[in-house]
C-alpha cells in the first residue's frame, strides 16, 4: 500500500437497533442497564456475521448524551469488554446531544475512509429512564454567566418559535403528528422495521420488548387538539420567552403550539451500525448494504436552535454536487412537528420523500443513539423502494445540525 | 508591647476581658470602607489576635449615627477598567482581614446601633452573632445591587451559605433590600433584637459569656449550603431559568449587576469558602470598574444628593415650612398632590366645582392608606390623622391663610387663571402661587395674578403619590425667593425637585415627546412594530415607546405639535416636519386610532386592557423592514433625547446637569443605567467625541435632526465632558 492510494470506501455492512421503551419507570427498558442493551446487540451482531472476527474490530464508537451513572466512564470501552470482545477493541463514547448517533456513524465513516482504522461498530445508546434530559448539567444551562450570554432557552420554546416565525399552527402541528403515529403504525404492521429490530431479553434470555413501545397508533387530529401546550408555563415563568423574543425582537409574542403528542418521545433504547472498508468485507464474508457517501456538521442560532439540520443538509448536497430532487428519501428526527415542517418547507422538499415510516414523534428518540436508528431506518427503506440516496439529518441542542448521505449499493 | 495603628477603631477592654470595638472614623461623619478603613481593619484584627489570649469576646459597634456606612462611593465611581487588578486586591485584602476576625477562635459580636448597610453588613456578617437596636434608621441589608455592584466583601459568599442560593439572591441580593430590625429578626439576617443601647450591650456580654469559642456555620465540619448547589436536582432544575428570569425582568437591558450578583452567587457555592471569596471579588471588581456601576453611583447618588442638598436653591433666604395647602381641582392630579402634602404632616384644602368631585378626590388618599394599612406600612391611626388633615370643599373661602396654592385643574389657560382668581384674596398675603400645568408657559399663565413673583410651576408626575420628581418651572418674573420656598416645599412632601426655566413644555414633556416621535418615526419607515418595543426595553425604557404613545394619546401629540409649530411661527421660525408628523395623521384621521382611551391606537384594546399590536399595522406602514438594525433603533430613541437635552441647556431650559440626569431617570423613564439624559452622552462609547461621531452618522442615515448642536461639537473638540 502507498501514500497514493484510492480513499477506501466506507460500507455499511449491517444497522440494527433495539425496540424503543418508554423512558420512564413503567417502560420496559428500564430495568435493563444501559450496558446490556449495548452488549445484546454486539452479540446479535456476531450471530448475524459469524465470519466477522472480532479482533478486526478497531473500535467501538458509540453516541451517548448523559455519560455519566450508568452511562458514564466510556461506556462503549465497558460494553466491549463485557460482551467479550478481544482486549484490542477500543471504544469512545461521542456527544454532540440529539446528534450522537449520527455523529457515531460519520466518525466511524470517517475512521475508514481515512484508512487508519477499517472496521468500527458505530451508534449509541440513551436510558432516559435512568439518565433523564439534562443529568449532565453543563455551562450552557446551569452556568448562569454562560446561560445569559448565549440566551438560552428549552428547546421546546425554541420549537414554538420556529412554529409561531413559520405560521404553523396548532393545527398544522398535530396533523404532522398524527401523521407520524399513522405511518409508524403501518410501518410496523408492514414489517418494514422487521430486519433491524432485535427484541430486547432479560439476563435469563425472557423476552422483554419486542416493539417500539410509546407509539400510540390510535392517536387522532381531535384526540391531539386536547392536549395542552407543555410550554407555555415554563415560557412565561421561567423567563424563557422573553429572552426568545429579546433576539427575535420582530416576533410579538410567541405561539406555544407543541406538547407531548407533538413531540418526541422520551424514551430507552440502543442502536448499532457496522461500517468497514471493502476488503473487511471480503474478509470476513460482510455483504455491504449501502456506502456512508458523505457527512457534514453545520450551525444556526443557539436561541431557535433546531434549524441546524438546513445548513447542515445544504453543505452535505453542495458538497455532493447533489439538489433535493436527487435524494429519494430524506429521515430528519422527529424532535418537535415544527423541525421537520421547517426542514422541507426551508429546502423544497415535498413531504411524500419526508420520514415515510413515521419518527420520534411516534416512536421516540433514545437521544444518544437516534441518528445510528434513523440511518437503520433509512437503508431499510431504500431496500424496500429499490431506492438510491437518502439524508439523514438531525437538529441538535446549541444550535447545531448533523448530515449524512448514505446510498444504497 | 507592639502599638497598632487603628485609630478609626477605638479599643476599650473592660475589667471581664470583652474588649468593645468602636468603629469611629475620625475624619468622616460616617464610617466606609475607605482607605483608612482599609489600612486600620488589618491592624485591628492583628491586635485581636495577638491579644486573643486575654480577650474573652469582642463587641464591635459604632459612634457615629450609622453603624457603617458601606463602600467608597466616590472611589468606586472612579474606579477604570486598567484598575480591575487593584480592586481585587484591595477586595481580597479586606476579606483577609475580616476572614481571620471570624476565624479569632473568640466570640465577636455586631452590636448594631444603626444602619449596616453594604459593607456594614458585611462587617456584621463576619461576626459570630448580630444583635440590632430597635430604632428606626437601624436598618440592614446588602443594597449594592441598586448601585449597580454585588457585596463584595464577603456579603455574596456568606448570604448564599447562611440563607442557602435561592433565599440569598431572592430576598436579599437581588432585591437590595433594606431590613427593619424586626423584618432583619424574622428574615433571619440578625439574631437578635435589642430595645434600647443598654440592652445592646448587655445582650452582646451575655452572649459572649455563652459562646467562648464559636464557629461560623460554614466553617463547622459536615455544613451544607441550605437547599444545596448546583449539583444538587432540586437547585438544578431551577437554575437554567435564573438567568432567564433576569432578563426578564430587566426586558434584556444593561443590567450587569444583577447578572452578576447571580452568577457569583452560583460559582462560589460550588467550590469551598475561600475561593467563593475569590470568585466573589472577580465579579464586584468587574462591577467597580465598569462604567454602569460608575453612571448609577454619579446619579442616584451625587447628582441626587446635590439635588436634594440644595444645589438649586438661591441662596439667603430662610428655610420655608409649608403649613396649608389650598389644591384647585380634586381630579387624579390634585388628588394626588393633596395627598402627597397631607402625609408630609401639611393641612390640605381640596377645593373643586362640586363638593362631590373634591370628595372623589380625597378618597383617592382614602384608598391609597387602605392599602398600606393592609400592608401593615401604615397603622389605623395613622391613615385617620392624615385624612382629617384634607378639607374637601367648594367654597374658595376655605383657603383662608393658607400658604401654598397649587392649582391642578384642566391645561386651559383662561380656566387656570379664573380658578386662581377667585381664591388668591383668601390666602396669606405672601402665599406662593405654584401650578402644575405640564406644558403651559409659567409666565404667560402668571400675567393673570396680581403677584406674578410669587408664581412658579409645580409640574408633578403622575400618579404623584408613587413618582418622585418635582419638576420646578421659573416664570420670566419669578423670583428667587418663590423658587427657595418651591424647592423648600418639594423636599418637605418627599418629592426631589429639578429647576427649569420656563420655556414650551419646560425639559421633561419637550424630551420625551423627542423619543416617542422617532417610535413612530421608524413605524413610518416600515420597522415592525414588535421591534420598536423591543428596542425601546431592551434600552432600558420602562415600557415601549409605541404603547407609551397610545398611554398619552395620538390626539395629544398632535395638539402639542400644532401649538408648537404656531409658537414657532409666531417666532418667525419655520422648522421642518418630524416624520412621526405623516405617521400621527394617518393614524388619526385614516384609521381612527387615537390612543388608550379611545380604544385603538398602535395596540387594540378591549375593555380598556392591552391586547397586542394592531394586526394592521403592517398592512398599513409596511412592517416589514430589516434594514434598520436594533442598535440604531435603541440609538435613535436616546439619542434623540440626549441631543434635545443638549439643546435645553444651550436655551437655559435647563440650569444643571444634575437636574437633567435625575429629571430623566425619575421623570420620563430615561433608562437608569445610562446614568441619565447627559450622563449618557459623558458615557458613550468614545466619550463625547464618540457620541459626536455616532450622532452624525444617525444623521446621514436617519436625518437632520440628529446632526450634534455646535456646543455639543465644541465640548467634544476640546477634551471636555458635562459637569
Amino acid at each position: 500500500m502507498t501514500y497514493s492510494s484510492p480513499i477506501p470506501e466506507a460500507f455499511i455492512y449491517d444497522a440494527i437497533r433495539t425496540p424503543r421503551g418508554r423512558g420512564k419507570s413503567t417502560g420496559s427498558l428500564h430495568t435493563i442497564k444501559p450496558v446490556s442493551l449495548v452488549v445484546g446487540l454486539i452479540d446479535e451482531l456476531r450471530a448475524r456475521h459469524p465470519g466477522l472476527d472480532p479482533a478486526a474490530i478497531d473500535d467501538l464508537v458509540l453516541g451517548i448524551v448523559s455519560p455519566l451513572g450508568d452511562q458514564g466512564s466510556v461506556l462503549p470501552r465497558t460494553a466491549a469488554m463485557a460482551a467479550g470482545l478481544p482486549d484490542n477493541v477500543a471504544g469512545v463514547q461521542v456527544n454532540r446531544f440529539c446528534g450522537s448517533g449520527l455523529e457515531a456513524v460519520n466518525t466511524a465513516a470517517q475512521k475508514v475512509r481515512s484508512g487508519w482504522d477499517r472496521l468500527i461498530i458505530a451508534g449509541g445508546v440513551e436510558s432516559m429512564s435512568r439518565l433523564p434530559l439534562g443529568s449532565d448539567g453543563g455551562a450552557w444551562m446551569n452556568d448562569p454567566e454562560t446561560n445569559f450570554a448565549t440566551s438560552f432557552v428549552p428547546q421546546g420554546i425554541s420549537a414554538d418559535l420556529i412554529a409561531t416565525i413559520e405560521g404553523f399552527t396548532r393545527e398544522t402541528v398535530d396533523s404532522y403528528a398524527e401523521r407520524s403515529q399513522r405511518l409508524a403504525a403501518s410501518a410496523w404492521s408492514g414489517g418494514y422495521f422487521a430486519k433491524s429490530i432485535v427484541p430486547v431479553h432479560d439476563r435469563n434470555g425472557v423476552p422483554v420488548l419486542d416493539q417500539d413501545e410509546h407509539m400510540r397508533p390510535a392517536t387522532t387530529a381531535e384526540s391531539l387538539a386536547g392536549l395542552k401546550p407543555s410550554f407555555a408555563k415554563l415560557g412565561a415563568q421561567g423567563g424563557f420567552d422573553a429572552v426568545a423574543l429579546q433576539r427575535y425582537h420582530w416576533v410579538e409574542r410567541i405561539d406555544h403550539v407543541h406538547h407531548a403528542g407533538n413531540s418526541s418521545g422520551i424514551v430507552d433504547g440502543a442502536a448499532l451500525v457496522l461500517i468497514g472498508d471493502e476488503r473487511s468485507g471480503t474478509e470476513h464474508g460482510l455483504t455491504p448494504r449501502g456506502r456512508v457517501v458523505a457527512t457534514a456538521t453545520s450551525g444556526a442560532d443557539s436561541t431557535i436552535m433546531l434549524t441546524g439540520p438546513i445548513p447542515a443538509t445544504r453543505k452535505l448536497l453542495a458538497h455532493t454536487g447533489l439538489t433535493v430532487a436527487d435524494i429519494d428519501l430524506f429521515e430528519i428526527n422527529e424532535a418537535f412537528a415544527a423541525v421537520p415542517l421547517k426542514y422541507a418547507k426551508d429546502l423544497g422538499i415535498p413531504l411524500e420523500k419526508v420520514n415515510v415510516n413515521g419518527g420520534a414523534i411516534a416512536m421516540g428518540h433514545p437521544l444518544g443513539a437516534t441518528g445510528a436508528m434513523l440511518t437503520g431506518t433509512a437503508l431499510d427503506e431504500l431496500e424496500r423502494r429499490q431506492a438510491r440516496r437518502a439524508v439523514v439529518t438531525l437538529c441538535i441542542g446549541g444550535g447545531m445540525g448533523v448530515a449524512t448521505l448514505i446510498e444504497r449499493l | 508591647m507592639t502599638s497598632y495603628e487603628h485609630p478609626m477603631f477605638h479599643w476599650h477592654k473592660d475589667t471581664d476581658r470583652v474588649v468593645t470595638v468602636t468603629m469611629d472614623d475620625p475624619e468622616q461623619s460616617a464610617n466606609t470602607m475607605n482607605e483608612r478603613f482599609r489600612r486600620e481593619l488589618p491592624a485591628l484584627v492583628d491586635h485581636l489576635h495577638d491579644e486573643r489570649d486575654t480577650i474573652a469576646g469582642v463587641i464591635i459597634t459604632s459612634a457615629k449615627k450609622t453603624f457603617f456606612a458601606g463602600g467608597d462611593l466616590g472611589m468606586m465611581m472612579r474606579a477604570t477598567e486598567d484598575q480591575a487588578d487593584e480592586i481585587t486586591r484591595w477586595l481580597n485584602d479586606v476579606k483577609a482581614a475580616l476572614r481571620r476576625l471570624e476565624t479569632l477562635g473568640r466570640p465577636v459580636v455586631a452590636a448594631i446601633n444603626g444602619a449596616a448597610l453594604g459593607g456594614g453588613y458585611e462587617i456584621a456578617l463576619a461576626c459570630h452573632h448580630r444583635i440590632v437596636l430597635d430604632t428606626p434608621p437601624a436598618t440592614v441589608g446588602l443594597p449594592e445591587v441598586t448601585l449597580g455592584l454585588l457585596p463584595g466583601g464577603g456579603g455574596t459568599t456568606r448570604t448564599v451559605r447562611l440563607f442557602g442560593l435561592q433565599k440569598a439572591l431572592q430576598e436579599i441580593l437581588l432585591t437590595g433590600r433594606k431590613f427593619r430590625p424586626a423584618a432583619a429578626l424574622e428574615n433571619g439576617l440578625v439574631d437578635a433584637v435589642a430595645e434600647d443601647t443598654t440592652q445592646l450591650v448587655s445582650a452582646a456580654r451575655e452572649w459572649i459569656a455563652a459562646n467562648p469559642e464559636p464557629v461560623q456555620p460554614w466553617d463547622r465540619p459536615g455544613h451544607r449550603i441550605p437547599g444545596g448547589t448546583p449539583a444538587s436536582p432540586g437547585l438544578a432544575a431551577v437554575l437554567p431559568s435564573l438567568p432567564a428570569v433576569l432578563r426578564k425582568q430587566n426586558n434584556g437591558s444593561p443590567a450587569p449587576a444583577p447578572h452578576s450578583v447571580l452568577a457569583a452567587a452560583v460559582e462560589g457555592s460550588q467550590v469551598d469558602f475561600d475561593n467563593a471569596l475569590t470568585i466573589e471579588s472577580r465579579y464586584c471588581a468587574g462591577l467597580i470598574c465598569g462604567q454602569i456601576s460608575a453612571n448609577i453611583i454619579k446619579s442616584m447618588f451625587f447628582d441626587m444628593q446635590a439635588i436634594n442638598r440644595g444645589a438649586s436653591r438661591p441662596d439667603g433666604y430662610p428655610p420655608h415650612r409649608a403649613k396649608k395647602l389650598v389644591v384647585l381641582g380634586a381630579g387624579m392630579m390634585g388628588a394626588g398632590i393633596a395627598y402627597v402634602a397631607a402625609k408630609s404632616g401639611i393641612q390640605v384644602v381640596l377645593k373643586d366645582v362640586t363638593l362631590e368631585a373634591a370628595e372623589r378626590g380625597k378618597g383617592y388618599s382614602g384608598k391609597i392608606l387602605d392599602k398600606a394599612v393592609h400592608r401593615g406600612s401604615t397603622s389605623p391611626e395613622q391613615r385617620e390623622e392624615i385624612l382629617a388633615r384634607i378639607t374637601p370643599t367648594t367654597d374658595p373661602a376655605d383657603a383662608a391663610g393658607a400658604d401654598i396654592l397649587i392649582e391642578a385643574v384642566f391645561e386651559d389657560p383662561e380656566l387656570k387663571k379664573k380658578v386662581i382668581a377667585e381664591t388668591v384674596e383668601y390666602l396669606s398675603p405672601d402665599a406662593l402661587l405654584g401650578s402644575n400645568t405640564s406644558t403651559l408657559p409659567i409666565t404667560s399663565l402668571a400675567e393673570g395674578v396680581a403677584r406674578p413673583e410669587d408664581f412658579i410651576g409645580l409640574h408633578f408626575f403622575s400618579p404623584v403619590d408613587k413618582m418622585a420628581l418635582l419638576e420646578i418651572v421659573v416664570g420670566e418674573k419669578t423670583s428667587d425667593a418663590t423658587l427657595a420656598k418651591a424647592i423648600d416645599i418639594g423636599r418637605q412632601i418627599a418629592k426631589t425637585p429639578i429647576v427649569v426655566n420656563d420655556s414650551r413644555g419646560f425639559f421633561t414633556s419637550r424630551v420625551i415627546l423627542e423619543f416617542v416621535n422617532e417610535a413612530i418615526a421608524m413605524v413610518g419607515e416600515g420597522v415592525p412594530a414588535a421591534s420598536i418595543e423591543q428596542a425601546a426595553t431592551q434600552a432600558g425604557y420602562p415600557i415601549g415607546a409605541l404603547a407609551l404613545v397610545d398611554e398619552l394619546s395620538l390626539t395629544l401629540m398632535r395638539k402639542i405639535r400644532e401649538e408648537t409649530i404656531a409658537g414657532y411661527r409666531a417666532a418667525g421660525i419655520e422648522k421642518p416636519a418630524h416624520p412621526a408628523a405623516a405617521v400621527i395623521d394617518r393614524m388619526i384621521d385614516s384609521f381612527d386610532r387615537k390612543g388608550r382611551t379611545a380604544g385603538a391606537g398602535f395596540y387594540d384594546y378591549a375593555d380598556g386592557r392591552k391586547q397586542g399590536l394592531w394586526s394592521e399595522l403592517k398592512t398599513c406602514f409596511g412592517g416589514t423592514n430589516t434594514e434598520v438594525p436594533l442598535a440604531d433603533m435603541q440609538e435613535r430613541m436616546l439619542f434623540a433625547e440626549a441631543l434635545d437635552t443638549v439643546r435645553c441647556l444651550d436655551e437655559n431650559v435647563l440650569r444643571s446637569v444634575a437636574d437633567a440626569n435625575i429629571g430623566s431617570i425619575l421623570g420620563i423613564g430615561f433608562p437608569a443605567w445610562t446614568g441619565g439624559v447627559i450622563q449618557y452622552i459623558n458615557q458613550y462609547d468614545g466619550g463625547l467625541p464618540g457620541f459626536v461621531a455616532r450622532a452624525r452618522e444617525l444623521a446621514g442615515r436617519y436625518g437632520e435632526r440628529f446632526t450634534p448642536p455646535e456646543s455639543l461639537v465644541r465640548k467634544a473638540e476640546n477634551g471636555e465632558d458635562y459637569q
